[in-house]
């Protein structure tokens, strides 16, 4: 009896926040999946069945077949975008991870250099994205720098509203979801092992590979969900970094949005949730693979 | 200490200061050029120094109400916070004993949190669209809409908020001693004097962290709340608006001032938490005093 009475006082102390997902967060993703099943017009949503919003988003798909229809390049699109900064942020965010756990040897040392990359994470993502345009725009440092060297002598104009600004931001704005992970996983290897790697002969990067590559895979892993689940469904910067002119999963939602099309909308959610889901299964099944190995 | 480093520390501690320079430099240029000069544009050099751009924030100069997005974005933030804090401190308690639900209620907490932000958003704005139709059926006088700052946008900036706070309560309770707790209760504390004398002292300063995520994370919010907050604006979605109109340094002033909030709370919570820490070093264990 009385471990029933505790079971139920700590559900009541769980219970505000599984309202608070109950009502934000599983009823508006019900919410979604029924409405992309919703007819629309030009200004509502008919709440009738019907499978417009799929439809329309996939129009073209199969008449204009050799070329690509809209929604199939934004997603390839989307996915390159997502690639490229996964694997940047990987690659900066595991050697930074590696430097904070391996390299800085007092406790505190580490709790500021840690603190220092965290920081920007609590400032506002818009400034952070703004911040780039002194730097990269037609008049910005990075140009009259080059032209001041004599290297160029028109200013580069893909430095600014490209993809390659948008990566550059994806890339500034969210390494910190892979330092933070991958740190976690590397300072929890038990440092003996790496003593005994080297007295054993192993070179180093022999060590980086066959022994904290491996161990710092359960970090690795759940950095690159965070990183990917936000680039797949990201339209701000896309948006502020693309000067509007780039298409992207995210941002196909936004538009449909913007025209008041909302069955098209969650439709288009719909899809992305899907393929997300796919990728983060993918993701947690490679590592589970490995273990059973 | 004494050991040499080897050659690879000094290469990546050069990548690392590259790292922080990359995060930090590109902000660093957006605070120095928000005291342009009066006639100085959007980017270098600087054309004389002023404080023009800060007074054209604040008088609103021509861009939108921005010292009510600013006082809706404080207030929203602190509600969340203080929710945050309540919440987090309450679930992560009871995750410490076994309840119905409780493996549903973690993947439900990390499900939402790498939710591509655009579709919760979407789907709250979905529901209370649907709540405000279901409302007008029923013929109730007066009634416009359900959404607004403290209910949908409320709502999407816990969804984002409440993940963070969880997961650091389940950090704390990992290196939590419970024999503590244990030692309490033989002693005869009720569960609430278990809490208030002996757990709560002892984490305090990791929830003002959970306080510091729950404020930061809402006052920079903006993919969540795009589609959910209903018709006034948040401080971040006026900003992102900005970034296509305006073309003046009025918008570095205004980024550099919503900086200044978040590394006021950041500081302020830091000190608060290094404060505690010192006094439960200090406080925290009488042993081998000669105390009985």
């Amino acid at each position: 009896m009385t471990q029933d009475r505790k079971s139920f006082a700590a559900w009541l102390q769980a219970a505000p926040m599984m309202l608070v997902f109950a009502l934000f967060f599983l009823l508006p993703l019900l919410f979604v999946i029924i409405v992309s099943a919703w007819d629309y017009n030009e200004y509502e949503m008919v709440p009738a069945l019907s499978l417009r919003g799929y439809t329309d988003t996939f129009e073209g798909c199969i008449a204009d077949l050799p070329e690509l229809c809209t929604i199939l390049k934004t997603y390839l699109k989307t996915i390159e975008l997502c690639v490229l900064t996964w694997v940047l942020t990987l690659l900066i965010g595991f050697t930074v991870a590696y430097f904070l756990a391996f390299h800085v040897r007092s406790k505190t040392w580490q709790i500021v250099l840690t603190l220092l990359c965290t920081i920007p994470f609590w400032t506002s993502n818009v400034i952070r994205m703004i911040a780039w345009i002194p730097l990269l725009g037609r008049n910005g440092l990075v140009n009259k720098g080059l032209q001041g060297m004599g290297l160029i002598h028109q200013p580069l104009e893909w430095l600014l509203f490209s993809e390659f600004s948008v990566v550059l931001a994806l890339v500034h704005l969210f390494t910190f979801f892979m330092v933070v992970p991958i740190f976690n996983s590397m300072i929890r290897i038990d440092k003996r092992l790496i003593e005994a790697a080297y007295d054993a002969g192993a070179t180093g990067w022999q060590t980086l590979v066959n022994i904290v590559i491996p161990l710092a895979k359960p970090g690795i892993v759940i950095g690159s969900i965070f990183v990917i689940t936000i680039v797949m469904g990201d339209f701000v910067t896309v948006g502020v970094m693309g000067g509007q002119q780039i298409a992207s999963a995210g941002k196909i939602v936004e538009t449909r949005l913007n025209a008041l099309q909302f069955p098209a909308a969650a439709a288009n959610a719909v899809i992305l949730l899907g393929i997300t889901i796919l990728i983060i299964s993918s993701l947690t099944r490679i590592v589970d693979i490995r273990k059973e190995l | 200490m004494g050991e040499k480093r080897p050659r690879s520390f000094y290469f990546l501690a050069l990548f690392f200061i590259a790292y922080v320079l990359f995060l930090y430099g590109p902000m660093f240029a957006i605070y120095i050029l928000s005291f342009q000069g009066p006639d100085g544009g959007l980017t270098f050099p600087m054309n004389g120094t002023s404080l023009v751009w800060f007074s054209r924030v604040f008088s609103g100069g021509g861009i939108v109400d921005i010292g009510a997005a600013f006082k809706r974005s404080l207030e929203l933030g602190l509600v969340v916070m203080v929710l945050t804090v309540l919440l987090s401190v309450s679930a992560g308690m009871a995750f410490r004993k076994s309840f119905r639900g409780a493996t549903v209620l973690f993947y439900v907490a990390i499900a939402s949190l790498i939710m591509p932000s655009i579709i919760t958003s979407l789907g709250i704005g979905l529901e209370f669209r649907l709540l405000d139709d279901f409302v007008n059926s029923l013929g109730v006088e007066g009634w416009t809409t359900g959404m607004g700052l403290f209910t949908s946008g409320l709502g999407a900036h816990l969804t984002w908020t409440l993940p963070f706070g969880l997961l650091i309560m389940f950090a704390i309770f990992n290196r939590f001693d419970g024999r503590l707790e244990e030692a309490a209760r033989d002693l005869g504390a009720t569960p609430w004097q278990t809490f208030r004398h002996v757990v709560l002292p002892i984490i305090l300063p990791s929830v003002v962290g959970i306080g510091l995520f729950g404020f930061t994370l809402s006052w920079d919010e903006l993919a969540r709340s795009s589609q959910a907050i209903g018709s006034v604006n948040t401080l971040p979605l006026e900003l992102q608006g900005l970034t296509t109109t305006v073309t003046k340094p009025d918008i570095y002033a205004l980024g550099t001032l919503t900086s200044a909030v978040s590394f006021l709370v950041i500081f302020t919570a830091l000190i608060v938490i290094l404060v505690l820490q010192a006094r439960q070093r200090r406080q925290g264990s009488d042993a081998g005093k000669g105390m009985i």
